[in-house]
């Protein structure tokens, strides 16, 4: 039996935080508003969307502390045993002035009613660390998460790309500390299960506790990045208690090339598998700048983007086209399946109680497939797909030989498009073929209208992304 | 001997007042307020239908529920039960037995926590009993306030006998302010019925009056502060009312502090938005598309009361001719009522939807003509021998477009640039680009004549030090630091000598929101007039003391030469104090010349015209109907900028703002009345990646207000935001190319990757027709 510590342990800016009343669904902004007085940080939406509460969250990863930025409104504070929070307040320049990225955004003007600024900042602070000197590309992408209503972003993205004149990351204090943080931090790393509020919550030593912690509570509300809990919790006052919490699990987010598969363990992030999956799959880079913003990015996970069998989830589509298979545990126990078949209806997926999402194994493409990965929406960054869609096509001597159509936002679950695959399946690679297979997709999918898109649009767009993926393709065929 | 030189804090590039403490984090909202001890949290609750009788409320177990100190409803209102700033009648702090829109708020509760406090409003069970509810502006039958008709010359003869004409619809989104701060209000009771509030608002005045109404106090009873507001675009004018209103009864039967800042879905459901409009114009013209008349009807989605609308409307009307001129003109506007939220102020107030129609107008007749569109606009500009009466009969006297037009064509490179865009899109491919350039002209003051006055007061302090006050807020268009440079100015000391303060209703009273762009014209003036008065007292003053001229007497950076000798600013101050002159003033300032008559539609409601060019280019994915906007330049008109970081600021700001209304911004209602994008995780304004790659944006440093206005600056708030007419003719343009440019493809508002992909497919049917 593992042995259990009563109290979370944390460090906020320079404070060692010891707190043994958090509650499962206690957000850090809350927390660091409420009840540490630290209100420079902002709620400004409470979904993980407009980036007014961001702050950055350092974690032992292989004895150095990372820092990411992430969205404080969602992030809870089981989740943040070992970890140490930077808010605004802690920023200082190498003069004890006002920090390299502050100073530039002030020279630019980059704030006018200022509520969004301290999250911008502190974004922009996660980015200087990186890359002092950072491209406009790499700058915008960084800003994804975050809104601004009054500046139009123009000043922001001068100061972004100026604060690396105005100081470098050698100088900064989180980076003179990194070494002293990381011993504090480790002298807090006890290897114990913590157990709040009378055991409904629940963080796990390592992936076993876990197996055994849901084994004895299989009804439990499984945590990893929060990026859809916190949002049943913030917006459906839903009590999620008891609860596990997951993403700390180093050994569940391990990420592991193996008989010709990428293994993406459950608690990866999407920044941590960033890397390893758009290196081993062309044409995925692009799709991957398009989840979320960088704070979501950060915080959400490849597990936990499948668990919860969203029909709009970004990466099902691309998993399913690429053929990749689910792994599932319990207790001691493993099975896995083809992804596709882990999502039963709307809402409903084949996941036994006090089973989890250890792994999803993505099968390196063949050297001959081709891969497109499509996402449309209203607007083009941090947004939800009106349709999504991964597409795996291999054709041998002109014939179409296999055929992966995945979409998202189509139908009650991330689904293949079958009778699009057989229409394709066996025939020449041409236009003909592709428009039976855009006329196939009227049986596969009866799309619905809502807030995104109209069923039309939905429809049409699924029979133009087909279009698209021939362009994006023929020329190759003919060569 | 000669002195410093004077120093000229006006016309600088001054940062924001609060930039530092912004980026710091120790710039404070009315949350970020140190709490009183006790202070209880507020939360509505919120009706769950368009429009219906409430059958029963039973409250019960919201009392009962954790924490909860007790509850709210309209029988707790001891005055009025109404918010509406136009003092309507038909906007109530809780809905009384029936319930007009989904989203209005029933009762409150109040609890010991905020999270409590939003648990238990979720434990009413209400019971409702139907009634037909109207949910399309286009639908209603009923108006929420008198229409207006501008009119001049016989449309019908003129439409009868132009060459060609065509008619034709156009319908504009609504826009949801998305301020970053929501609304919150936070009340604290005094002694007897005093009560203290502070404000998230526009309109502290408007605050201050609907509070004392509610709880049956005199005004004198109730003051209003507000520092900061994070966001406002007119989305804090009126509807600060309601959150401010709750606070202050609460407070009042609980004795105790007490906070109400509604969550984002709360804030977006239960608060008023951009009006969409539905424009149905008839427009007559030759083959040279010279316009001859237009009559146009301005269909207004006004929501379930009047609030603003009337006025929102009537400035839709003031725009609808944007910069042209027409020869015969009817402009009717149709304010109607529905049971969605009442919608409201937001930068423009209307006038971007004027402009969009007289946009389109432009687009059908360049169509039509098969000429372009910016040939079209020349055409059509004010401007020659009786071509310079607006359609309220107000003559256009300090008309600088042809300049702004001609000098943005250049810096833009319009011309080889859109013969390129042709070109691209003359190879056929799927992509596909569109280019254009569309003009502002804005009329300045508010429509409500009596609303163009503002207040100020200035204290010197024996040490030299200065606090300003005035009637305008900040919400981050940097008005405290023009109307501090203002004042600086006057006395030539450091901007850091002038203390700027939060906004009291204690300190300048009777103010106007601070909106229609006119804070830094009104309050700078005021502030002026202020500062100005202890000037000349201490002038008078040190000619007397020192025994010399008034004329050899000046105020040079910091310091005042009297005659021959030059003393610190603070040391006459102090020999001022001594000799019993009076250091503090108010000033007051009230826009001159203007005057509207709304029966007869004729007047001159603005004191002069602001004007703007801007030339957007776009790319067009026609397979999704996804775009970019690639590059945007604008050469715009601040008159002699008071600031022209700020400024560029809000002319930046202002664009893009615009920019989301028309391309991703969109207001989703289901069958049921229910806002369905009320986050951000559904509701989507522009992003960093949206900013245009090239975005080119100047002030014209010629320009300067043909008018006495302060430091000849002009208003600056709004007209950018008109500029987003660019965008949607650049869009408009590249869907029109996938059929050979044949037809005007008539597109809505907000252009969505789905409308044009649909207006795409839409212009493919004709054509094979």
């Amino acid at each position: 039996m593992t042995a259990v510590r009563r109290e979370l342990r944390f460090l906020v800016n320079d404070e060692e935080v010891v707190l043994g009343d958090a509650g499962a669904g206690d957000s850090l902004l809350d927390f660091l508003r409420l009840r540490r007085g630290l209100r420079g940080t902002k709620e400004g939406c409470a979904e993980g969307d407009c980036g007014a509460c961001t702050v950055l969250v350092g974690r032992l990863r292989e004895g150095d502390v990372r820092y990411e930025a992430i969205n404080s409104c969602i992030r809870l504070l089981p989740s943040l045993d070992g970890c140490h929070v930077v808010t605004v307040e802690h920023l200082a320049g190498a003069d004890g002035g006002l920090h390299p990225v502050q100073q530039a955004m002030v020279d630019c003007h980059g704030s006018q009613c200022g509520f969004c600024t301290p999250g911008i900042v502190m974004v922009l602070v996660a980015l200087w660390l990186e890359r002092p000197r950072p491209s406009e590309a790499e700058v915008r992408r960084a800003l994804q998460g975050n809104l601004c209503r009054c500046t139009g972003y123009a000043p922001i993205l001068r100061a972004a790309a100026a604060a690396g004149d105005y100081g470098l990351p050698e100088d900064d204090g989180l980076v003179r500390n990194r070494e002293a943080v990381a011993a504090r931090l480790a002298a807090m790393a006890d290897g114990n299960r913590v157990e709040l509020e009378r055991g409904s919550v629940v963080v796990p030593a390592d992936e076993d506790d876990l197996a055994d912690a849901l084994e004895a509570e299989p009804a439990a509300t499984i945590v990893a990045g929060a990026t859809d809990v916190g949002v049943w919790i913030n917006k459906d006052l839903r009590d999620i208690a008891p609860a596990v919490f997951i993403g700390h699990l180093d050994g569940l987010g391990r990420i592991a090339a193996k008989d010709g598969a990428i293994g993406i363990g459950a608690t990866a992030s999407y920044s941590d598998a960033e890397a390893a999956l758009t290196e081993a799959v062309p044409g995925l880079a692009d799709y991957w700048s398009r989840i979320g913003g960088w704070q979501i990015r950060n915080m959400g996970t490849v597990g936990g983007n499948i668990a919860n069998g969203s029909p709009i989830a970004d990466l099902p589509p691309v998993l399913i086209a690429l053929g990749a298979e689910l792994v599932l545990r319990k207790g001691g126990k493993r099975r896995a399946m083809p992804l596709e078949a882990y999502f039963l209806d709307y809402g409903r997926q084949d996941l036994a109680p006090g089973e989890f999402v250890e792994e999803v194994r993505v099968p390196v493409p063949a050297e001959d497939a081709w891969l497109s990965f499509y996402k449309v929406s209203k607007r083009r960054d941090e947004d939800i797909s009106s349709v999504c869609a991964g597409f795996m096509v291999r054709v041998r001597e002109g014939r179409i030989e296999e055929a992966r159509l995945a979409f998202g936002g189509m139908a009650a679950t991330p689904t293949r498009a079958r009778a699009g695959e057989a229409a394709l399946c066996g025939r020449n690679w041409d236009e003909a073929a592709v428009e039976a297979a855009r006329q196939a997709l009227d049986r596969d999918f009866t799309p619905i209208s809502d807030w995104r898109a109209s069923a039309e649009y939905r429809a049409l767009v699924a029979r133009n992304l087909l279009t698209r993926f021939y362009l994006d393709h023929s020329p190759a065929a003919s060569s | 001997m000669t002195g410093p030189a004077l120093r000229e804090h006006m016309h600088r590039a001054y940062r924001h007042d609060s930039a530092a403490r912004h980026v710091t984090g120790l710039a404070a909202y009315a949350d970020d307020l140190v709490e009183p001890a006790g202070m209880l949290h507020a939360c509505l609750g919120l009706s769950t239908a368009a429009h219906a009788d409430i059958a029963e409320m039973d409250l019960t177990e919201v009392g009962s529920a954790p924490g909860v100190v007790g509850v709210l409803t309209a029988a707790d209102i001891p005055g009025e039960n109404d918010i509406s700033p136009v003092g309507a009648g038909d906007d109530p702090v809780f809905a009384d037995g029936v319930v007009s829109f989904y989203g209005q708020s029933m009762f409150a509760v109040v609890a010991t926590t905020r999270a409590e406090a939003r648990r238990a409003a979720r434990r009413a069970r209400v019971v409702y009993e139907p009634r037909p509810a109207v949910i399309e502006g286009e639908d209603a039958l009923e108006t929420v306030s008198e229409p207006l008709t501008l009119a001049r010359g016989d449309v019908e003869a003129a439409l009868d006998s132009a060459p060609r004409r065509l008619k034709g619809t156009l319908r504009v989104g609504g826009q949801d302010h998305f301020y970053l701060e929501s609304h919150i209000a936070f009340a604290l009771p005094g002694e007897d019925d005093e009560i203290r509030v502070v404000s998230s608002t526009q309109h502290p005045s408007e605050v201050q009056h609907v509070v004392a109404h509610v709880l049956a106090v005199p005004s004198s009873a109730v003051t209003v502060n507000v520092r900061r507001m994070g966001g406002a675009f007119g989305g804090k004018e009126s509807q600060s009312n309601l959150f401010a209103a709750v606070a202050a009864l609460a407070a009042r039967k609980f004795g105790r502090a007490v906070k109400l800042r509604p969550d984002r879905d709360d804030d977006m459901t239960a608060t008023g938005k951009r009006h969409d409009f539905r424009v149905d114009y008839d427009v007559g013209f030759d083959d040279e598309g010279r316009i001859l008349a237009v009559d146009s009807v301005l269909t207004a989605r006004c929501g379930f009361s009047v609030d603003l609308s009337g006025a929102v409307s009537d400035r839709a009307l003031f725009h609808a001719d944007n910069a042209y001129f027409f020869p015969a003109v009817r402009l009717r506007s149709r304010p109607m009522r529905t049971n969605t939220v009442s919608n409201t102020a937001f930068r423009g107030f209307g006038s971007p939807q004027g402009v969009m129609a007289a946009e389109r107008i432009v687009e059908e007749v360049a169509y039509g003509t098969g000429r372009s569109t910016l040939d079209i606009r020349k055409t059509n500009f004010y401007g020659g021998p009786g071509r310079n009466l607006t359609p309220y009969h107000q003559p256009v006297e300090d008309n600088i477009l042809p300049r702004l037009v001609a000098e943005i064509e250049e810096r833009a490179d319009y011309a080889p640039r859109r013969q390129a865009v042709l070109d691209f899109n003359a190879k056929g491919g799927v992509l596909r680009r569109g280019i254009a350039l569309t003009p502002v002209k804005f009329g300045v003051s508010f429509t409500a004549t009596w609303m163009n006055q503002a207040g100020a007061l200035v204290h010197v302090y024996r040490d030299g030090s200065i606090h300003l006050n005035h009637g305008g807020t900040e919400m981050g268009q940097g008005l405290f630091i023009k109307v501090a440079s203002v004042v600086a100015d006057c006395f030539q000391v450091d901007l850091d000598c002038v203390r700027i303060t939060a906004t009291s209703t204690g300190k300048v009273p009777n103010t106007s929101a601070t909106a229609a762009s006119t804070g830094s014209d009104l309050n700078g003036m005021a502030a002026f007039e202020a500062a100005e008065t202890i000037r000349r007292r201490l002038v008078a003053f040190a000619a007397d003391n020192w025994n010399v001229e008034p004329g050899q007497i000046a105020f040079e950076a910091g310091r005042v030469r009297i005659g021959n000798q030059d003393i610190a600013f603070a040391e006459l101050v102090e020999a001022a104090y001594m000799a019993r002159v009076q250091l503090s003033a108010t000033g007051f300032y009230r826009t001159p010349e203007i005057h509207w008559d709304r029966a007869a539609g004729r007047g001159r409601p603005f004191y002069y015209f602001a004007y703007s060019a801007g030339v957007t280019e776009v790319e067009v994915d026609t397979l999704t109907g996804e775009y970019r906007v690639t590059r945007v330049d604008i050469l715009h008109d601040a008159g002699r900028s008071l600031n022209p970081a700020i400024d560029l600021g809000q002319v930046e700001g202002g664009f893009i703002q615009g920019m989301g209304w028309v391309t991703t911004e969109e207001l989703w209602w289901d069958g049921e009345g229910r806002l369905r994008t009320h986050a951000p995780s559904t509701y989507k304004i522009p992003l960093a990646s949206d900013c245009p790659p090239v975005f080119n944006v100047h002030l014209a440093e010629w320009s300067q207000n043909a008018k006495p206005t302060i430091g000849r600056s002009k208003a600056i708030g709004e007209p950018p935001l008109l500029l987003c007419a660019s965008v949607v003719e650049a869009l408009s343009m590249a869907v029109a190319s996938t059929a050979g440019y044949r037809y005007c493809p008539r597109l809505d508002t907000p252009a969505t990757p789905e409308r044009l992909l649909l207006a795409i497919e839409r212009l493919g049917q004709e054509g094979a027709e």
